[in-house]
């Protein structure tokens, strides 16, 4: 490992700029002439819209136009889509309502747009926003899974009769009933996995510019995936053909998922643009980013699990409801069955698995993938799932798991996941031993004497990730393939451009993919850069998303650095009058090996360039270019021990310690690993102890900003423990498997195993606040 | 934010001359209330009066067993203040746990007080300690000032200017804090007399905001102790109820916190 190759903790290249303030963010970017949106937004959950009239708003300063929903249909701008047909048990295809960009006729969530004023400034529009009157009929509101299935409920969609979109299943139905009519043992369990909110740091935003010489539009926006908006903005929503559409996501403040998706804002902007005549901004503020960007998680399941008289797993059953909330998103109909029902058997041997999921409408804002999104709602329910058995068995939750753990490998699940590696065993003991398990019992002894519950709770996930074989996702209904690009650019002095269709928006790749490129050449990182997020600039991309940046994307760079340094060799042997295969690369420079002969790379690059001296019949030029899909998912997975005490008194959960153990393949950057680890088991403990979005009956919003909605702070969280075990992935070069979700999706099942451990009642859901702690321990 | 006028006080003559001049004028003081309010449109006063930076409302004067705090004087200056800790560290201690940094250090107890809210700090500390609110017509004891939540005895255009607190024979404040927002999910502030009297007071908990509570009083006048109040029910009817606690956890909390204040108390 060099300085800055494979495995050094590099600081992070794109701080500089981001700590001193000089990111550039859509909001950033100013246009001449630039006018501003701003929406008018349901304050109903469900309502029909009767009539808007903007006669009055149009006549306040600074206005430029009023435009509504109908007018949007009227120009025939497309329904926002959902990018995965779910099939659901009877071989019918999901049924879904439309979902216009601007509503025309009926309001299915609060916040949901009717209208956009265009004016000067954006107090000036957002004076008229308050003068244009609409007329709004209520109706009944579904606001949560309950509601919404009871027979007579308000329907949302007249196309999905009884508020389902699906009733999907997974796995052996027979083999389980079977599993279930051996069983010596059976543990139920009923858990809430609770709705949360992405909350990026920075909200979405949109700057829209058409030009009429050219018929050109371009776009900057907040999108982890600039390639994919472009598409689905061409194809499906019939704003501009590709070439005639330039999608930006320069600086984008954290994703989580929420800025995977198109939304409606993006595109009104862009048709408005044209509309008006003038470049359009939007900013949404806190307040908006809580109504309308796209929800996480809001499964309720019930959950059986079978065992023989050794405690080895027979069969699991689990159904769930899944809320996507009053309209589909982009990817909702993925997240709660392909990405978590495919991953219920956890780390272990579960000889049949049968799994139901029913997605429901609601009238609340659309539910999408989250960080994790799916594998943190199986992690959450497999996880606590062991932990409950173990203690109906009278057994160590810990042994309980390692008896139960799959060992060889490859491993093929019963519901299509096929494990390529992995090391279960070493990660959970790394794990108690870090946080000394066996004297575990002393220490609650000890904090009982001081009048504290004390608690202990293990978590051993394990994820999909480096989504995803195009192939095999295109047959399971995914409208995408799931493949990244890269081009790799040496210039002809040698400094090397980078262009990617991954996209950062806080994963570091700017010094990561650099230290991929050090690694191979020996050069320094400050020689290379990162281009991404410009669909001008990179020909094609999938994307940031499912911990896929880098065992997807860097593994497309290698493929292409792997065809530059080909050409680059035979230059160079060419140069040195040697043969090709003598020729290895050291420290930036391309040497025959056993003499002292060698050329330096920016000699090569400029042999290239100049074009006076290269092999008979080679093009000039250095740059390749790789598409690279990937064979199989990658299968991070680790284990994740809490221990922490309750205070019997208030209900308040303190940390005492929390280790992690997890086995993400080979390294390239550990710091910035560390950082992911850190960021997602704040998001993780976050979900289990602090945020919960929660809807009144009415379809309101309670939790609509932070003094109701509970953001982890830094000292909400204890200071983590991590370590790392390795088993390289053998389906990427790299042997990378990806580390962006773990923490989300390990993280919430420790903590609440570990107070319903310090308690002893297992009847606790998320977020554990500590009321209802305090409820759960004095009724 | 909608349109306002801002005006920069130079003295509380001159902070009152400004606000009779508005046709809806509103003090600011340290804004921490007020800005976000005005920030989201869901106020919209005419003309705002900024007084935090009026010189004769700015210090902490401590003198025999009154210490007196001036009503633009900072969370952040009143808990690192040397003579508070000293006379009593229990309102020292209450202004350090109030929001967070950005808040103390610009937040002040006149603003806090005039804005009443039925989960802030300071109002428990005036209304145990017996404290007297100043303002620029008159003095008002703490019993008469708080009117219920958002309300107070002040009347328009009225100004704190100081608030002065008898120093306690002893003295401790608990805080539950609101997990989401930090202000006091429920607040204790336990206070003796040195005369012998025990006053305690609860924010956060009740639906008509700060409030003594007798049954903890009783029970400390008998034995100050926070053993004492083992046996004391707190009745849930009339507190508060939202997401974050319900009103029987809020009784809790009140005992709670009680015991805690005592303990902190000494």
């Amino acid at each position: 490992m060099g300085v800055e190759g494979i495995g050094a903790r590099v600081v992070r290249k794109e701080d500089r700029r981001f700590i001193t303030g000089q990111g550039r963010y859509v909001d950033d970017v100013k246009m001449v002439g630039m006018s501003y949106a701003h929406f008018i937004r349901s304050p109903h959950a469900h309502a029909k819209v009767k009539g808007i009239n903007s006669a009055e708003a149009m006549k306040m300063p600074g206005v430029i136009a009023v435009l509504t929903g109908q007018q949007i249909v009227d120009d025939k701008v497309g329904n926002l889509i959902c990018g995965w047909a779910i099939t659901s048990k009877d071989g019918s295809p999901m049924k879904m309502g439309a979902w216009p960009a601007m509503a025309p006729e009926t309001v299915r969530f609060v916040g949901q747009a009717v209208a956009v004023v265009i004016a000067e400034t954006k107090n000036q529009a957002k004076d008229a926003a308050e003068a244009v009157v609409v007329d709004y009929e209520e109706l009944p509101a579904a606001a949560d899974i309950k509601t919404a299935i009871k027979p007579g409920a308000p329907q949302l969609h007249p196309e999905a009769p009884g508020n389902i979109v699906y009733d999907w299943h997974l796995g052996d139905e027979a083999a389980v009933k079977d599993a279930f009519s051996k069983a010596a043992n059976v543990v139920t369990l009923e858990l809430t996995n609770n709705r949360l909110v992405p909350n990026a740091m920075e909200p979405r935003a949109a700057v829209a510019h058409y030009d009429q010489a050219e018929e050109h539009y371009t776009l900057y926006t907040t999108s982890q995936n600039p390639h994919v908006a472009r598409l689905v903005l061409s194809a499906f929503y019939n704003i501009a053909p590709e070439h005639k559409l330039r999608v930006i996501a320069p600086d984008v403040g954290g994703g989580f998922g929420s800025k995977i998706y198109i939304y409606p804002e993006e595109m009104v902007a862009l048709w408005a643009s044209k509309k008006v005549g003038r470049p359009v901004k939007w900013t949404g503020d806190r307040s908006e980013a809580f109504l309308t960007d796209a929800h996480g998680r809001d499964h309720v399941s019930k959950a059986e699990m079978a065992f023989d008289k050794d405690n080895k797993i027979l069969g699991l059953r689990v159904k769930t409801h899944a809320n996507f909330g009053a309209y589909m998103s982009l990817f909702s109909s993925a997240v709660p069955t392909y990405l978590y029902a495919t991953l219920l058997s956890g780390q272990y041997v579960i000889p049949a698995i049968y799994a139901e999921v029913i997605g429901v409408y609601t009238n609340t804002t659309p539910v999408d993938a989250y960080r994790g999104a799916g594998r943190p709602e199986a992690s959450y329910l497999i996880e606590r799932m062991m932990e409950t058995a173990a203690r109906q068995l009278k057994v160590d939750p810990a042994e309980l798991r390692k008896k139960n753990f799959i060992t060889a490998f490859p491993y093929q699940t019963p519901v299509i996941m096929a494990y390529d590696i992995g090391d279960f065993h070493a990660s959970i003991d790394a794990a108690m031993k870090a946080i000394d398990y066996a004297g575990f019992p002393a220490r609650k002894a000890k904090a009982k004497a001081d009048g504290k519950l004390r608690g202990i709770g293990v978590s051993c996930y394990i994820e999909a990730c480096g989504i995803a074989p195009s192939k095999a996702v295109g047959s399971l209904g995914a409208g995408v393939g799931l493949w990244e690009s890269a081009e790799i650019r040496v210039n002809p002095v040698g400094t090397i451009e980078v262009l990617t269709g991954s996209h950062s928006h806080g994963q570091g790749h700017e010094t990561t993919f650099c230290q991929i490129i050090a690694e191979r050449l020996g050069v320094p990182i400050s020689q290379v850069s990162i281009v991404h997020g410009d669909t001008d600039k990179v020909q094609f991309g999938m994307g940031t998303y499912g911990s896929r940046s880098l065992a997807v994307g860097g593994t497309a760079i290698v493929k292409a650095m792997e065809k530059v340094e080909a050409k680059a060799k035979k230059i160079a042997a060419h140069a040195l009058e040697a043969s090709e295969s003598d020729i290895v690369i050291e420290n930036g420079e391309f040497k025959v090996t056993g003499t002292d002969k060698s050329i330096a790379l920016p000699m090569v690059a400029l042999a290239a360039y100049t074009a006076h001296n290269l092999p008979d019949g080679m093009e000039p030029g250095l740059k390749e270019t790789a598409f690279y899909d990937p064979t199989n998912f990658t299968f991070p997975a680790g284990a994740y021990i809490c221990e922490l005490e309750v205070d019997p008194g208030t209900g308040k959960t303190s940390f005492v310690n929390f280790v992690a153990a997890d086995d993400f393949g080979r390294l390239i950057n550990p710091m910035i690993v560390e950082g992911q680890v850190h960021g997602g088991l704040a998001q993780g403990i976050g979900q289990a102890l602090l945020e919960g979005a929660v809807y009144d009956n009415t379809g309101q919003l309670v939790t609509a900003s932070f003094m109701d909605y509970t953001m982890p702070r830094a000292d909400d969280l204890p200071s983590f423990q991590l370590s790392h075990t390795t088993t390289l992935c053998p389906g990427n070069p790299l042997g990378v498997k990806g580390c962006g979700e773990a923490g989300a999706i390990g993280a919430s099942a420790a903590v609440i195993n570990a107070i319903t451990d310090a308690i002893g009642n297992n009847k606790l859901e998320m977020p554990a606040t500590p009321d209802r702690v305090w409820h759960a321990i004095h009724g | 934010m909608y349109e306002t006028n801002y005006h920069r006080a130079s003295s509380i003559d001159d902070a009152v001359a400004q606000f009779a001049k508005g046709t809806d004028s509103k003090f600011l003081s340290g804004g921490q209330t007020l800005l976000p309010v005005m920030k989201q449109r869901l106020a919209a006063p005419s003309d705002v009066i900024d007084v935090a930076k009026i010189k004769d409302m700015i210090g902490i004067d401590v003198s025999g067993d009154t210490v007196t705090i001036k009503a633009a004087t900072t969370h952040y200056d009143v808990a690192q203040s040397d003579a508070v800790q000293k006379a009593i560290p229990a309102l020292a201690n209450l202004a350090s746990m109030i929001g967070d940094p950005a808040v103390r250090h610009r937040g002040t107890i006149g603003g806090s007080l005039a804005n009443n809210d039925p989960a802030a700090d300071y109002p428990a500390a005036v209304l145990a300690l017996g404290a007297v609110v100043k303002t620029n017509k008159r003095s008002i004891a703490a019993e008469d000032f708080f009117k219920g939540l958002f309300s107070t005895a002040l009347e328009d255009g009225e100004i704190i200017t100081q608030v002065s607190f008898p120093v306690p024979a002893k003295a401790g404040y608990a805080k539950f804090p609101n997990p989401a927002s930090r202000f006091a999910l429920t607040g204790v502030f336990v206070a003796k007399t040195k005369s012998g009297d025990v006053r305690v007071v609860a924010t956060g908990a009740s639906q008509s905001g700060v409030m003594r509570v007798a049954p903890i009083e009783q029970a400390l006048k008998a034995n100050w102790a926070a053993s004492a109040l083992d046996a004391v029910t707190i009745p849930a009817s009339g507190l508060l109820a939202d997401i974050h606690g319900s009103a029987d956890y809020r009784a809790n909390l009140v005992k709670v916190m009680g015991q805690r204040a005592v303990t902190a108390a000494g």
